[in-house]
């Protein structure tokens, strides 16, 4: 499991670029200010999903808390899927997104509880979804219409598709398959 | 040994060698569909087992995690029942292997969301999402098969009658059962069974086959006095890395 406490940005983007860990120095100056919590929404909001780029971390509804203690920012994020391998890729994706805007300190908390639901989706993220080619989550029987010609004869085809979330349909108007979230 | 611990890997190595055994067919699969559909199962089970394993790490403070906890203990450590041990055999045995297990777990995890555990609680509600999805294929699958042609019929019969008598294992409770009962952490497993055989009758109505009138079950695997030699040969190849580089990380 990776620890997300450690570290300054200086540090991190010089290991990167030399493929090396060098000493941690502290950077020169005035303290810190801290972000407003509505600013690193924002920079969230531009973090895309690494499975699904059309939609962004915040559309999907997984960073439930942003709160400062001191001059640490703890973040906390809620799995998809439990088993979804996108998930450490994820916790990468705003680490480094928080420290190109200049968060120092950082704690990623995984939380459990209550559990992700699509629900949980932003109403951009379903439109940005259907605009990609993938069904939005419509209710427990399906998806509401094709994402390619809006017919609404559909079939499924299984339960499961190319990522935990999704599951594989086909609409027999157009006849092509499709992309659908599920609901969960 | 903490009950609680024990609870969570009797949990965690279910989840882990159903796991391990349903990635085995990744690449098999006799269509596109079912090969995604079974390694998509196979990930939401190893997801559950980092919950649960992780769990039983931090109840038994040792600085164990969950890899330490699936890589680096012996087959007469792991808590896994009998039935996730057996090998895949043919599609309609995996199909029913999971169906068995499935049902079970649906059942167990709806329980295990009000314990007075809240860690087990939340893990319960996570993990349910997934299985409610698990056991809606399984099952469907297993009708598919069972009232298919009669290939798939007798195949489907000749799994059921291999495979019920591994079946009574995940209602075996014992005196660690007892005691997270007690603490209203789980139910007593043995509580569950009417509910489970009401599912099982009709499922196995549906698909036309017969359940065996036998309830007699092989057991062993949950409490780790008696596990079948399929885990030690699961466990060659799942920790083989690990033993061979320890620590060995990317």
């Amino acid at each position: 499991m990776r620890d997300f406490r450690c570290g300054n940005r200086n540090e991190i983007r010089t290991g990167f670029r030399h493929g090396i860990r060098t000493e941690f120095r502290p950077p020169a100056g005035p303290p810190m200010t801290r972000m407003s919590t509505d600013d690193i929404w924002a920079v969230l909001a531009a973090v895309p999903d690494p499975e699904i780029p059309a939609i962004s971390l915040t559309d999907l509804g997984i960073i439930r808390e942003l709160a400062w203690t001191g001059d640490t920012l703890e973040v906390t994020v809620t799995p998809t899927y439990s088993g979804c391998p996108a998930t450490s890729f994820i916790n990468l994706a705003i680490e480094e997104a928080l420290r190109a805007a200049g968060v120092e300190n950082l704690t990623l908390k995984r939380q459990l509880s209550p559990p992700w639901t699509t629900d949980w989706l932003s109403d951009d993220g379903r439109r940005k979804l259907e605009a990609y080619g993938i069904a939005p989550p419509a209710s427990p029987k399906g998806p509401a219409r094709c994402p390619r010609c809006g017919g609404v004869d559909l079939e499924q085809v299984s339960q499961f598709g190319s990522t935990p979330c999704k599951a594989q349909w086909r609409c027999k108007s157009c006849l092509e398959p499709f992309d659908y979230f599920k609901c969960i | 040994m903490d009950p609680v611990f024990e609870f969570c890997l009797r949990m965690g190595d279910n989840t882990l060698v159903l796991g391990h055994r349903v990635s085995e067919w990744c690449g098999h699969a006799p269509v596109l569909e079912e090969d995604i559909a079974l390694a998509n199962t196979a990930l939401d089970l190893i997801g559950q087992t980092q919950l649960w394993l992780g769990l039983a790490g931090e109840v038994e403070g040792k600085g164990r995690d969950a890899d330490a906890l699936a890589f680096r203990r012996d087959a007469w450590d792991f808590r896994s029942v009998l039935l996730v041990e057996q090998p895949g055999g043919d599609f309609g045995n995996t199909i029913l292997r999971q169906y068995l297990f499935d049902q079970w777990q649906a059942l167990f995890l709806a329980a295990l969301t009000s314990s007075s555990d809240d860690r087990v609680a939340a893990i319960a509600a996570k993990a349910s999402k997934e299985v409610a999805y698990h056991v809606e294929r399984s099952r469907g699958t297993v009708v598919g098969l069972g009232d298919g042609t009669a290939e798939s019929h007798a195949r489907m019969q000749a799994a059921l009658d291999r495979l019920y008598p591994y079946v009574g294992e995940l209602f075996a409770g014992d005196t660690v059962d007892e005691e997270i009962a007690a603490r209203g952490i789980a139910p007593l497993p043995g509580s569950l069974r009417d509910a489970y055989d009401a599912a099982l009758s009709e499922t196995v109505a549906k698909a036309t086959l017969t359940l065996p009138e036998s309830r007699w079950t092989h057991t062993g695997g949950r409490d780790g006095t008696r596990h079948s030699e399929h885990l030690g040969h699961i466990l060659t190849e799942m920790q083989w890395l690990q033993r061979a580089y320890p620590d060995a990380t990317w």
